[in-house]
């Protein structure tokens, strides 16, 4: 019952609310899906220590879904360790976050569609999550890009959040468009697209080629690769990435939930469900590993020169996503999953915070006109620290544990890859600590930079917004002390079980915990060494960074226009898809079939007609009828001579 | 004497043509005769809908082979017959067109308001032929219905249509017609070489290899264009732009089937040498048409334009799925086809529902409507989706099953067919953008009223059907499950022989 309850509670209330919102009324609405929510948070949470700790794992089947030959797929829900750690995280945050919204938008026209949203995201994301087999993956996937779409666009009078939310569904789109694809060669290798029985028959296909797109190439390292382009898509890489940021057109508790959290974790998840299959296919390990450590590193780049409060903290999730990916790449999956939860703690928290800062500047978003508010918005400002110093692995916080093991296991895989990954990792960290402690200072230091109207106005949130902001900083200082044991310690596999296979020989799990010495500190000096740097800078002398940026020009620019891959995307896809549309409108259709076919034909009979007049009638069936009446004479003929 | 224990497919056959002679005989002033012709069509056409459902309930899906099979004596001598019965392949297009006819009909209710008479007896007209053509089995039968469908048609876009319906009425004309000469070529060489016209026979009958390519060009050039395919498509647009609303949903939604079900009744199993000699041809066909019209419907400035480039983007994914030959490709496609006429149907009732308030199909006329029509919003959200194809609607499971299908034939094939999820998603979202989303400025669109009860009467159904076929197919795929496997195995057989053959 607790199993249906947590996954189908958020749908109930997205139900009421979407459709009855009206005779509800916002409060009713709120009161909806704030308490279904409570349940599925109830449920999930028990389902999280009761599978993941007790080890109960189990699967509810509801119905079949698709059924076509061999290609079967169930409406099942799935709990075992990874799920439930999932379950049990993500129905908790989402709980917080309805319940911040519930102040946060309280001046929205239109709260009850947005409080189903937010429900019908959970549901969705619950579905992608507990699914057990591709199919159903794939539904919760595209169900959550649908409340991604819905929600960044939620103001639809705003022309720039429609942009935003086109950009994103179809930059993912694109993603899923490899997942499709890797769906289909998983099925065709396997026959089957439920978990159990692909990675069943997985074992037999280690060497099995296939020919595609003008080579021959290992099955399970094309599968492998096309769910990670999905994957890629779903959580930002490099690449994918450019939705992100945009995404932040949403109000701030949809990035906080959707675009930190959780929605754009799911790729990271994806790759660990199916650990058995990349655990047989060493390129596309290695390509996980390559993009995760650039992404990790590009993203924090830009992070440094943003104004935008919510952007400069979106940059930073693409960046710790980067670090999740890395780690699944070198077969440290708890690894990944544990980053993934704590990460989920303090970066929702750290939105929060800043929706709580754009709360009170009244939805002033550039960091450059705020500053000097910090004893005005307390509580606020000491719960950004808490986020910011998790976020940087400052010790004990939870990101300390989570990072640490992450770098760490780059470092243990011993390989170039590896390798990579931890010196991208390395320097990463060091800007992850940079732009933080930048957006603190920037933002609640130094002397307001904001007119008098808005400083007068800066109040701290109220309760049913704080409140949740606590919960999250709990979590945020003790989520990696609590949970390093069971999630990654030494005894990681009596956890996860079977919900992750790793490899005989891809040992970074383990050799994860005999690195130096020096390994297990270096991203603790430069998490220091970078809120450092951020002090001397922006603290110590206000007037140098804007002299470096003036000085390094070139860089700058190109920092601050995020590497141009807006404009470069642009240029080689928008626009020429544009272009040759209306090219093949109007040439290709207008003129050259059009105009050789029906049009030009006509004109040809018209012409002929005119000089053959007296058999012309001018009705179009006279002329069927001879064509049809000469067409059985031929037949005829050829048929009797034939025979 | 059959499964029902009456004549079934007959009698909904021609129970709309019963309808369209009542409605000839009403009397009175036009008014009178309006209202009274609207009433008589929309209880036939229930009525017809109603009887329908019982394929719905009885028919066995266990058994591949055709049911509720009538038999009558016609010109036996000569091996034409009148024989009517469906098999899991045609038996769900019946019951879209018995489910369509009364929503256009309801759906026309004000829209049309001269010569209400004519328009209600041609759309009975209408019924009588699709339904017709779809449990015809014998050639003849067929292609009397075939042809016949174009007629009513005809008058339906070029009486009732828009500013160039005479243009589009011809084009659509001529295109079908060219068509349908090679089609009849063809029966009548088949006919000649086997001597009888009757389906099920012919279905076992072997025609030589070496005259399989012409016949089965002569069948593809009449199919091509109803589908239709690249570059046989551009009537299409032309005729949906100038139809009037039903016109539309009744051309997206059943005729552009009749190409795809008749691959799946004649070429295929006729024809199974050639299928196989000519499937590349039609894959590079039909990815052109996913990619070129998929760009070309990006362009557009009309809401009805896009929409019906769309329908060629999307047919395209049927014949992909279609000439793949495997269990998914199949039956992907016969669900794509399905569900394209439940979506594409509801999206042109979608523009309908504007049009009959703003008296124009351009984009830029709009935007922002969301603001006074949430509940049309809601519902073109969910139809925008489907035809995006997201799981959980009806377009994801066709399209999907076809991509898989298309993966086991060729990778670079399955990729261009994804690439419609890409450029599907682009135009489909670009365009409730403009028209959905945005500040509402314009000043003529603030006074707009939200659906009426009638348009909700409409979509829901059409609603409902969306979300069932998405979340649970099953429903839908066991129907045709028997008659695809058996489909598959007899062309393999097929195949086989043909190389046995050719190795002795």
């Amino acid at each position: 019952m607790i199993e249906t309850g947590a996954v189908f509670f958020p749908l109930l209330g997205a139900i009421i609310a979407g459709f009855f919102g009206r005779s509800l009324g916002d409060r009713g609405a709120q009161l909806v899906t704030v308490g279904c929510m409570a349940l599925a948070a109830a449920c999930g949470v028990a389902l999280f220590f009761d599978v993941a700790f007790a080890g109960n794992a189990r699967t509810v089947v509801l119905a079949t879904w698709i059924d076509s030959g061999s290609f079967e797929a169930n409406w099942a829900l799935r709990y075992d360790t990874l799920s439930a750690v999932m379950v049990g995280m993500v129905t908790f945050i989402s709980t917080l976050i309805h319940i911040y919204s519930v102040g946060y938008m309280s001046h929205d026209r239109s709260i009850p569609r947005f409080m189903a949203y937010l429900s019908l995201f959970t549901f969705a994301m619950l579905m992608l999550v507990t699914a057990d087999n591709l199919i159903q993956l794939f539904f919760g996937w595209e169900g959550v890009g649908l409340a991604s779409y819905l929600l960044i666009g939620f103001w639809f009078d705003r022309e720039s959040a429609n942009r935003a939310a086109m950009k994103a569904f179809i930059v993912n789109r694109v993603g899923d468009v490899g997942f499709a694809l890797g769906i289909c060669g998983v099925f065709v290798l396997t026959d089957s697209i439920a978990f159990d029985a692909v990675f069943a028959a997985l074992a037999g296909h280690g060497s099995t080629m296939v020919s595609a797109f003008g080579g021959e190439v290992r099955a399970v390292e094309l599968c492998a690769v096309l769910l990670f382009i999905g994957a890629m898509g779903k959580s930002a890489q490099l690449g994918l990435h450019t939705w992100l940021p945009d995404a932040m057109e949403g109000p701030t508790p949809v990035s906080a939930l959707i675009h930190a959290a959780t929605m754009v974790t799911a790729g990271v998840f994806l790759v660990a469900r199916m650990s058995p299959l990349f655990e047989m296919a060493p390129v596309a390990l290695a390509l996980v590993t390559i993009i995760g450590a650039s992404t990790a590193l590009f993203a924090a780049t830009i992070g440094c020169v943003q104004n935008d409060i919510k952007r400069i903290i979106a940059y930073s999730t693409c960046s710790q996503l980067g670090y999740m990916f890395f780690a699944a790449g070198v077969s440290a999956y708890p690894a990944a999953i544990f980053h993934l939860f704590t990460h989920a703690f303090f970066k929702a928290l750290l939105f929060l915070g800043a929706g709580s800062v754009i709360h009170a500047m009244s939805d002033e978003q550039d960091i450059r006109r705020m500053g000097g508010i910090w004893r005005k918005i307390p509580a606020t400002y000491a719960l950004m620290w808490i986020g910011n110093l998790a976020l940087a692995g400052v010790p004990f916080f939870a990101g300390f544990y989570s990072k640490d093991m992450v770098l760490e296991a780059a470092w243990g895989a011993h390989t170039a890859v590896g390798q990579y990954a931890f010196w991208c990792g390395i320097i990463a960290a060091f800007l992850t600590a940079f732009y933080s402690w930048r957006l603190l200072i920037l933002t609640f230091h130094g002397e307001p930079r904001a007119d008098h109207h808005v400083m007068e106005h800066v109040h701290e949130s109220p309760p049913v917004m704080v409140l949740p902001l606590v919960v999250l900083a709990i979590g945020a200082v003790f989520a990696g002390a609590v949970f390093y044991e069971p999630f990654v310690g030494h005894h990681w596999q009596d956890f996860w079980r079977t919900a992750i296979v790793v490899a005989p020989g891809n040992d970074a799990m383990e050799n994860a915990h005999h690195v130096p010495l020096w390994v297990k500190w270096l991203p603790v000096v430069m998490g220091v060494s970078g809120i450092a740097l951020a002090y001397a800078l922006y603290m110590g002398a206000p007037g140098l960074p804007a002299r470096i940026a003036a000085r390094f020009q070139g860089v700058y620019q190109f920092l601050l226009n995020k590497w141009y891959f807006d404009e470069l995307y642009d240029a080689l896809f928008v626009r020429p898809s544009m272009v040759i549309g209306r090219a093949l409108w109007k040439g290709g259709d207008g003129a050259i079939i059009d105009g050789f076919g029906p049009d030009g034909i006509a004109a040809a009979a018209k012409a002929t007609a005119s000089k053959v007049v007296k058999l012309q009638t001018g009705l179009v069936y006279h002329y069927a009828f001879a064509m049809m009446i000469g067409i059985v004479v031929l037949v005829t003929l050829f048929a009797t001579g034939r025979f | 004497m059959n499964d029902a224990g009456f004549p079934l497919l007959s009698l909904i056959t021609f129970l709309p043509l019963l309808g369209a002679a009542i409605i000839a005989t009403v009397q009175g002033d036009e008014r009178t005769v309006a209202q009274n012709a609207r009433w008589t069509a929309l209880w036939t056409s229930s009525i017809v809908f109603a009887i329908s459902l019982i394929l719905w309930f009885r028919f066995d899906t266990d058994s591949a082979g055709f049911q509720f099979v009538e038999q009558g004596l016609w010109l036996e001598g000569l091996g034409i017959g009148y024989h009517m019965g469906v098999d899991g392949l045609s038996v769900l297009f019946v019951l879209l067109s018995t489910l369509l006819t009364p929503i256009c009909i309801v759906a026309s209710w004000q829209s049309v308001q001269t010569r209400v008479r004519e328009y209600m007896m041609a759309f009975l007209v209408l019924e009588t032929m699709m339904v017709g053509m779809f449990c015809a089995l014998d050639m003849v039968i067929f292609y009397v219905f075939f042809e016949g469908v174009l007629i009513p048609m005809f008058l339906i876009i070029g009486v009732w249509g828009g500013a160039r319906r005479t243009y589009a009425a011809f084009k659509f004309f001529l295109y079908t017609l060219l068509g349908s000469v090679l089609m009849l070529l063809a029966l009548i060489w088949i006919y000649l070489d086997a001597g009888t016209t009757d389906i099920p026979a012919l279905l076992q009958h072997r025609i030589a290899p070496a005259a399989q390519t012409w016949l089965f060009l002569a069948f593809f050039a009449s199919f091509a264009v109803k589908v239709p395919m690249w570059p046989l498509h551009t009537w299409l647009p032309d005729a949906h732009v100038e139809a009037p609303t039903a016109g539309s949903v009744i051309l997206a939604g059943v005729l552009l089937k009749m190409g795809g079900y008749g691959f799946l009744r004649f070429s295929i199993p006729m024809m199974p040498d050639a299928t196989v000699e000519l499937a590349p041809f039609i894959f590079a066909l039909s990815v052109i048409a996913v990619v070129y019209t998929s760009l070309v419907a990006l362009a557009q400035t009309d809401i009805k334009k896009l929409i019906a480039y769309s329908s060629v983007a999307h047919m395209g994914l049927v014949t992909l799925g279609l000439f793949t030959l495997n269990q998914q490709g199949i039956e992907g496609a016969i669900f794509q086809m399905l569900s394209h006429g439940v979506v594409s149907g509801a999206l042109f009732l979608c523009v309908g529902v504007i049009y009959d308030r703003m008296h124009t199909r351009e984009i830029a006329a709009y935007g922002g409507l969301a603001s006074t029509m949430p509940r049309y919003a809601l519902l073109f959200m969910l139809f925008t989706m489907a035809s995006v194809g997201l799981p959980g609607t009806s377009g994801f499971v066709g399209e999907f099953l076809a991509i898989v299908g298309a993966w086991q034939v060729s990778k670079l094939l399955a990729l261009l067919a994804a690439s419609g999820m890409v450029l599907g998603a682009g135009y489909m979202l670009y365009l409730y953008r403009r028209v959905i989303f945005g500040a509402l400025t314009k000043e003529n669109l603030k006074g707009l009223g939200d659906l009426s009860p009638r348009e909700i009467a409409v979509f829901a159904p059409l609603a409902v059907l969306t979300l069932w076929m998405g979340i649970y197919p099953t429903t839908f795929t066991a129907f045709f499950d028997q008659s695809v496997s058996r489909l598959i195995a007899q062309h393999q057989a097929a195949i086989a022989a043909t190389r046995q053959l050719a190795g002795l």
